[in-house]
């Protein structure tokens, strides 16, 4: 990249944009192959930045998972759990859908985009035909 | 630095910018990402190549987790100094100094801001974690403890045996913050806050204050104390955010260690005492597999067992620690301490007898940062 070349879209941008027409979408390396997340402008696998956007399968799994207690008037428990997706990528997420408490470590889940305040958020569902 | 000891030493070899003018949508990391990437390439070096980080920010209060973590390296040599606007002319003199001690054989100097375009976010909030709302930092840790717990079979009761073991030393320490009965039925009990760390498994939340004071050898044998000498010091890093971390049952200090007991010239097997931060219950596992006092996995039965309780074989936080003596936000400096303490023989009803070695392991961020220092008597010069 040149100095005085028009940047091409901010990655955190591309990323947003993407959530917003409703799909999940990553960054991948061209250089040695890895899905990124978060979104960058080199891959911090390798430092290459040719990196080409891909949309994801939002298949994943619970690599781990927590429940914050919280009193109920205060909004009740919540689950926080980190998702490793199927392409490689890993992220901090929640489970919906299901009890906090029952999302289980190796639990097949599946990508859902949820509007939030000033953003879209990609949150998991247990995917189908998961034993509850 | 003393007048021409690096004196035509050290070059620049590589230089880079991004991000002029304006830049939507771009984080301050994200330029700062395209001009590392600009300046290896004008090296011809590649990111790999980096071992030694110098950065610092207005965003970012562990700026050197931060950036270390965005660009996917881990520095041996990380200096986040923030003196304002000179920090990377300070930079220079200790990449100067690493290098010329062959501590790093490449010192990355970088800074990236999107003052003009960002909108201001409060610091160092990570962007892609916060939207969920974990509890952190013990969110983090229960996502460890709980990946342990998965992987490897350990229990909450073993995770309450820390506790216990720490109280039990608190006990024999007169300073020690919470000092009362405590079980492993009353860990177990007390309320939960992220599963699977209870409010037992965290910290104290004190006041607190401490302080240590070095000079060269040679001028400690004349001075009041015996001195306590440092034998080794090594620093790792893996992430900044927990989703980040590689592996949630490994941490980098499988790499301080290592480092630190090669410069002492001494083992696990060697350490008398050992100081372990433990802000959870399960800080103690991870460091006690990860320094090499079990294997990993194991750390769970070894605890089980009392080995780190008064009277067990491996005596660990022996003030009472993170858990039961004194934590005011930052504890590494109780740990060091203790370490000198228990070297001089002056720990009281506490005292690991005749004490020479002693392993000092502190932890920063959400089990992103590691350091790992070792002490000796003279007697193990």
């Amino acid at each position: 990249m040149t100095l005085g070349e028009a940047l091409p879209e901010a990655p955190g941008v591309a990323f947003q944009r993407y959530l917003k027409d409703g799909e999940l979408w990553l960054q991948h390396c061209n250089g040695c192959a890895q899905q990124i997340f978060y979104p960058r402008t080199l891959c911090p696998y390798c430092g290459d930045n040719r990196l080409q956007w891909r949309r994801a399968s939002g298949a994943g799994t619970v690599y781990s998972t927590t429940v914050v207690r919280q009193r109920p008037e205060r909004g009740g428990d919540y689950n926080v759990a980190i998702i490793e997706l199927a392409e490689g990528a890993r992220l901090l997420s929640r489970v919906e859908g299901i009890a906090a408490d029952a999302v289980r470590i190796g639990m097949k889940v599946q990508a859902v985009i949820r509007a939030a305040s000033d953003a879209q958020l990609v949150v998991f569902e247990p995917a189908k035909g998961v034993d509850l | 630095m003393s007048r021409g000891q690096l004196r035509g030493a050290i070059a620049c070899a590589g230089i880079g910018l991004a991000g002029f003018g304006a830049a939507p949508g771009y984080s301050h990391l994200d330029l700062l990402g395209l001009a590392v990437h600009a300046a290896l390439a004008d090296a011809g070096l590649a990111l790999r190549d980096v071992d030694g980080l110098f950065t610092a920010n207005m965003a970012n209060i562990l700026p050197t987790l931060t950036t270390g973590e965005y660009l996917g390296i881990r520095p041996e040599v990380a200096v986040g100094t923030n003196t304002g606007g000179n920090s990377f002319v300070d930079h220079l003199q200790w990449g100067a100094h690493a290098l010329h001690e062959r501590l790093c054989d490449v010192a990355l100097i970088c800074y990236g801001s999107n003052q003009r375009s960002g909108k201001s976010a409060p610091p160092d909030a990570p962007p892609y974690e916060i939207p969920y709302q974990p509890r952190d930092p013990i969110s983090s840790y229960a996502l460890a403890a709980a990946r342990h717990m998965h992987v490897y079979g350990t229990t909450r009761r073993q995770l309450a045996t820390v506790a216990v073991a720490a109280r039990q030393w608190a006990q024999r320490n007169p300073l020690a913050f919470a000092r009362g009965p405590l079980t492993i039925e009353d860990v177990l009990a007390s309320r939960m806050i992220c599963d699977p760390i209870s409010l037992l498994d965290c910290c104290l939340v004190t006041d607190g204050a401490g302080a240590v004071v070095l000079v060269r050898a040679e001028r400690a044998s004349h001075l009041r104390q015996a001195p306590v000498y440092l034998l080794g010091c090594a620093s790792a890093q893996t992430h900044r955010q927990i989703s980040q971390m590689p592996d949630l049952t490994v941490t980098a200090a499988a790499q301080s260690g290592p480092r630190a007991f090669a410069q002492a010239g001494l083992t696990p097997a060697d350490m008398d005492v050992v100081q372990l931060y433990d802000a959870f219950t399960i800080n103690v596992l991870l460091f006690l597999e990860d320094l090499g006092f079990c294997p990993k996995g194991a750390a769970g039965a070894f605890v089980e067992g009392g080995a780190i309780a008064p009277g067990g074989e491996l005596p660990v936080n022996t003030n009472g620690g993170g858990l039961s003596c004194v934590h005011p936000g930052m504890y590494g400096i109780f740990a060091i301490i203790e370490a000198v303490e228990q070297l001089r023989g002056t720990a009281g009803e506490r005292q690991v007898p005749s004490a020479q070695t002693a392993l000092v392991h502190g932890n920063g961020g959400m089990l992103s940062a590691q350091s790992t220092a070792i002490f000796g008597t003279a007697a193990v010069l």
